[in-house]
């Protein structure tokens, strides 16, 4: 498991507009990379080009190469079907579906491949990811009631849980602990430690402290102005870029001076 | 010190527009009980008269003397010419809101929005005349294949060799009068499902049908319902098309592709102008019994919204 990912010259557009320009970068596997940046740079679209939920946004598209372990994710003959259950997603707002079970909501997208499971297996599935999702010992009496009944920050570990169930090569994280209280936010930094012995991991913050806590790598994002397209102005190891960064707009983000 | 908070504790704004719904959901009621109370009261005349058992009589001679008549008939086409147009309406009504919603393209999605939405304010009287001059000459030969090669069911045995003015062409035309509505509201609904709901099924990777069903469904299945329901109450309810569709027969006839059949509010429409005292009460009485069933089916659907009100 865990993949690299490989961004060479994309631009993303939304309709005409050009959102964000001529981004290359490499994620490591088996490592969590930080994108920050200012709102409105594009770290969000960045994000949802990798595993082709930018698509779905009525005329967007992109240009130029997304490569997992070098292979085109936009290739012709590519599945985004497939592309999205390899590369997995958590968003800003715990998003579980509220008509299932925690039960449910965990296995939701192991009931979608076509293989069918014996359900002792399913079990242990539910088990071995609310365990690395830090949620087995709250839930575990409970996982058949409603997955809307639990706190905001359970809710996002347990929407954690539903992404490595299907057992991706990288996890996509935007903004996952925004919405949530400090110690929500520090049980999922917690966890997203643990997570990158096994996953490459990829996560949106605007929190410098959390990218510093969290990354070994980091990605800053930046916009000159409203209306123009967003451009990745640095990418290095976290520590380079918060004590020693090379260019003055890194600098001048990280120190707080502006955005 | 001076109490800060003191003051008043219900606004006047609230008050009012509290006292004002109050009002109108009473007024509602009174209205609904008002209607109920007239209808038994002018139907009680002629339900005492009635020779014949009310539930179980074919026939339909409330002034003859002594009155024969029951609802027999009006029920079965009334309920038989739903259940064929739902059973067609809502399947399609379904599959037209979700490509609206999340297949078609922009464009196309707007234009057949657009379409579903002038097809639901077409007058019924204009289906009426359209089914009966247009499509019903047009789908005969459906009905003859329908009999032809599948005659062995008795719904579908035709023995007169006649294939106009039956229950199948009114349920059919019923299915189209209908299908706007559903589509209409049904599409409404989906439009109404979060996209982080959207988003989170296709993030795992589901198919577009999947995510219908993962995310899709279960969010919108009250809505679901109540669009079915609104559809039903007008196929329950329609006069003056079935009433020019059907040929009001007194008898009950399951060979749905034969002429025949009858309904309630096509009976009333056609019988009221020459129908004496006793007939119009009994009118009334059928028409008491037509608003009980559409009280029954909303209630029935309100009880199938709130099972799932839990979750939401
Ligand atoms: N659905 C959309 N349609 C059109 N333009 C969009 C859409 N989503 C984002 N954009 C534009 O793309 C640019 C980048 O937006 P994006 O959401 O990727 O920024 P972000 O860095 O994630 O911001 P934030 O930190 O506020 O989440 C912005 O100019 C935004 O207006
Ligand atoms: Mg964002």
């Amino acid at each position: 498991m865990s993949k690299r990912i490989d961004l060479v010259d994309l631009d993303i557009f939304y309709g005409d507009f050009l959102a964000v320009e001529q981004v290359t970068l490499t994620v490591n596997p088996r490592s969590v990379t930080a994108f920050i940046g200012p709102s409105g740079c594009g770290k969000s679209s960045v994000l949802r080009s990798i595993n082709r939920m930018h698509e779905l946004v009525p005329g967007a598209y992109v240009t130029g190469e997304v490569l997992l372990d070098n292979e085109d994710v936009y290739g012709v003959d590519v599945d985004p079907v497939l592309v999205r259950r390899t590369i997995g997603m958590v968003f800003q707002r715990p998003n579980p579906f509220p008509t299932m079970s925690i039960y449910d909501n965990v296995v939701a997208g192991l009931r979608l491949s076509k293989r069918r499971r014996r359900s002792k297996d399913l079990d242990d599935v539910v088990e071995r990811s609310l365990r690395s999702a830090n949620l087995w010992a709250e839930v575990k009496d409970r996982v058949d009631r409603p997955g809307a009944g639990l706190s905001g920050g359970q809710q996002q570990r347990l929407c954690i849980a539903r992404a490595i169930a299907i057992e991706p090569e990288v996890l996509l994280m935007d903004e996952p602990c925004s919405a949530l209280d400090p110690i929500s936010t520090l049980a999922i930094e917690d966890l997203i430690h643990e997570l990158k012995d096994t996953y490459t991991i990829v996560i949106v913050t605007h929190n410098m402290q959390q990218a510093a806590r969290v990354s070994s790598t980091t990605a800053f994002f930046n916009v000159n102005a409203v209306g123009e397209p967003g451009r990745l102005i640095e990418i290095g190891e976290t520590s380079q870029i918060f004590s020693n960064p090379r260019v003055k707009q890194t600098e001048d983000y990280v120190s707080g001076r502006f955005g | 010190m001076t109490a800060v908070l003191s003051g008043q504790a219900v606004r006047p704004g609230d008050r009012v527009f509290s006292g004002l719904s109050l009002a109108a959901g009473v007024l509602v009621l009174v209205v609904m009980a008002a209607i109920a109370v007239f209808l038994v009261w002018k139907a009680i005349p002629s339900l005492t008269t009635d020779s014949a058992n009310f539930f179980t009589e074919q026939q339909w001679l409330p002034d003859r003397d002594p009155p024969v008549f029951g609802i027999a008939v009006l029920a079965f086409g009334t309920v038989l010419t739903s259940l064929i147009a739902m059973g067609i309406a809502v399947p399609i009504g379904f599959g037209v809101a979700l490509f609206i919603a999340f297949y078609g393209n922009r464009r196309v999605s707007t234009a057949l929005g657009f379409t579903v939405d002038l097809l639901a304010a077409v007058p019924s009287i204009i289906f009426g005349l359209w089914g009966l001059y247009y499509f019903m000459p047009r789908i005969v030969p459906f009905a003859e294949w329908l009999s032809t090669y599948l005659g062995w069911i008795p719904l579908f045995r035709n023995d007169l060799e006649i294939y106009t003015k039956s229950i199948l062409m009114a349920g059919v035309v019923l299915a189209i009068m209908i299908l706007p509505t559903v589509s209409a509201i049904s599409r409404e609904v989906f439009l109404q499902v979060p996209r982080a709901q959207t988003e989170a099924a296709l993030a795992l990777g589901a198919t577009r049908w999947e995510m219908i069903r993962m995310s899709v469904f279960p969010f919108s299945r009250p809505g679901m319902v109540s669009a079915a329901m609104l559809g039903l109450g007008r196929a329950l309810g329609e006069t003056i098309a079935v009433a020019l569709l059907l040929s009001a027969i007194f008898e009950i006839n399951w060979a749905i592709t034969e002429p025949g059949g009858n309904t309630f509010a096509a009976n009333i429409a056609l019988k009221w102008g020459e129908a004496a005292d006793n007939g119009r009460s009994a009118l009334i009485a059928a028409g008491l019994v037509l608003f009980l069933i559409t009280l029954a089916v909303n209630m029935i659907a309100r009880w199938i919204i709130a099972r799932h009100e839990e979750y939401t």
